[in-house]
């Protein structure tokens, strides 16, 4: 496999708290991988290096071939608008726009036109089974509503990547399930690759295969070994 | 599992013979281990002995047995008190998972014991993932979505256990072989 994108030796500390000490990580094109472990691992902080967030103190962010950690942070952000999608427990919609809105921003800030951008955010708003919500603020939805926008959001742009952060920990088991299903399904669908953290098993089960994080390092002792069947 | 109480709910909406009973049975409990033709036999055999299931016609197409059966009233009545009859929540602690557990620490010690744990994890992470390609598929019945629901619940509450008793294996090395 030639990894899409690819993490190694890498270091990262908050002040004197190191909380990556030499991870290595590879995710191919189109390949769902869970990164899992408990509390305070590290599993957001190497999800936010990956992806261009934040500066990694040692090792090299290979993506597409190119060490992305050398970066400026103009053009990571840029990598991230154009490659990646990003999506986090709690959606972060702007609320002072409408659904709908929020979902055509990033195809707007992209330079796409205004009509063309309302019509496609409209087509994800549709694939995630929240058409009807379009015309209304974040703040009358239902968390599981938000969450579901936010995902059309995070795919508007049908990055090559999307990172998710614990994207269902505050739905319940059905909605979680469905939110999910959606993701896993475009990545199938499109061959976009999926970074998915989380520390619930049942979640990590969506992935082709799984990662786990223990202080900073991956856990060898069997799960993150284990390769999907 | 009761598999003469399921037979009798399959003849609650009327006669069947038992190759129809064995397709209804792996049809409604997917992911369930298939039933037999001898056991489907055996049972009704048993169950037409006690009174609860009683022969209703005979259709012969060539060869096989086609005889079937009906639900009796008695049967019925056998059959709505399994239904209304709550089951004891965990009346014993009986888990293969958790008896390997204690006994590899008395038998083989702790290296033993977590290198089983460590595998045994691996092995229910697999299924679990299987189980969930299984429930998302496109083709999914509501049947198959339940029955797979159902395993990855339990799956899941064994793999925290294991989490947890991999973390607490020394401490409880240090009870087994004080
Ligand atoms: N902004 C920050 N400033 C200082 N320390 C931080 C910061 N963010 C994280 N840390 C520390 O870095 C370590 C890793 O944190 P991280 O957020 O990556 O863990 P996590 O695996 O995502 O945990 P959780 O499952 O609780 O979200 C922890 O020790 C944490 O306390
Ligand atoms: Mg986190």
């Amino acid at each position: 496999m030639t990894a899409l994108i690819s993490g190694t030796a890498l270091h990262h500390a908050y002040g004197p708290t190191p909380a990556l000490r030499g991870v290595d990580i590879e995710i191919g094109a189109g390949e769902v991988v869970a990164v899992t472990g408990p509390s305070g691992c590290g599993k957001s902080t190497l999800l936010h290096c990956l992806a261009g967030i934040l500066k990694v103190d040692a090792g090299e962010v290979r993506y597409r071939d190119q060490d992305i950690a050398l970066w400026s942070e103009a053009a990571r952000s840029r990598l991230r608008r154009t490659d990646f999608g990003m999506l986090f427990q709690f959606g972060q919609l702007v609320p002072e726009l409408t659904a709908g809105e929020n979902v055509a921003l990033p195809l707007l800030l992209g330079g796409a036109p205004r009509k063309q951008a309302r019509a496609t955010a409209a087509s994800w708003l549709e694939r995630f089974g929240v058409a009807e919500l379009a015309d209304k603020l974040p703040g009358t939805l239902s968390g599981g509503q938000q969450q579901r926008v936010a995902v059309a959001r995070a795919m508007v742009t049908e990055p090559q990547v999307l990172f998710a952060d614990e994207p269902t920990g505050a739905l319940d088991a059905l909605a979680g399930e469905r939110v999910l299903t959606a993701i896993v399904g475009v990545a199938r669908e499109r061959g976009m690759a999926v970074v998915l953290v989380t520390h619930d098993s049942q979640i990590a089960a969506y992935a082709d295969r799984e990662v786990a994080l223990r202080d900073g390092v991956v856990d060898a002792s069997g799960l993150g070994l284990r390769m999907s069947a | 599992m009761s598999t003469s109480h399921v037979l009798l709910g399959l003849l609650a909406h009327g006669p069947r013979h038992g190759y129809d009973l064995k397709r209804a049975h792996d049809d409604r409990l997917p992911q369930a281990k298939p039933l037999a033709f001898g056991q489907v036999y055996a049972t009704l055999g048993r169950l037409e002995r006690d009174g609860l299931v009683e022969q209703s016609g005979q259709e012969r197409e060539g060869g096989p047995d086609r005889t079937s059966y009906a639900l009796t009233d008695t049967g019925r009545e056998r059959l709505d008190e399994w239904l209304a009859a709550v089951e004891p929540p965990a009346p014993y602690v009986t888990s293969t998972l958790f008896a390997k557990v204690v006994v590899g620490l008395l038998a083989a010690g702790v290296e033993a014991a977590s290198g089983y744990l460590v595998a045994q994890r691996a092995a229910h992470s697999t299924r679990l993932r299987e189980l969930t390609a299984i429930k998302t598929d496109a083709q999914a019945t509501v049947g198959d979505v339940i029955a797979a629901d159902y395993a990855i619940t339990h799956l899941d509450a064994d793999l925290r256990w294991m989490q947890t008793t991999l973390q607490r294996v020394s401490e409880l090395n240090r009870e087994v072989n004080p």
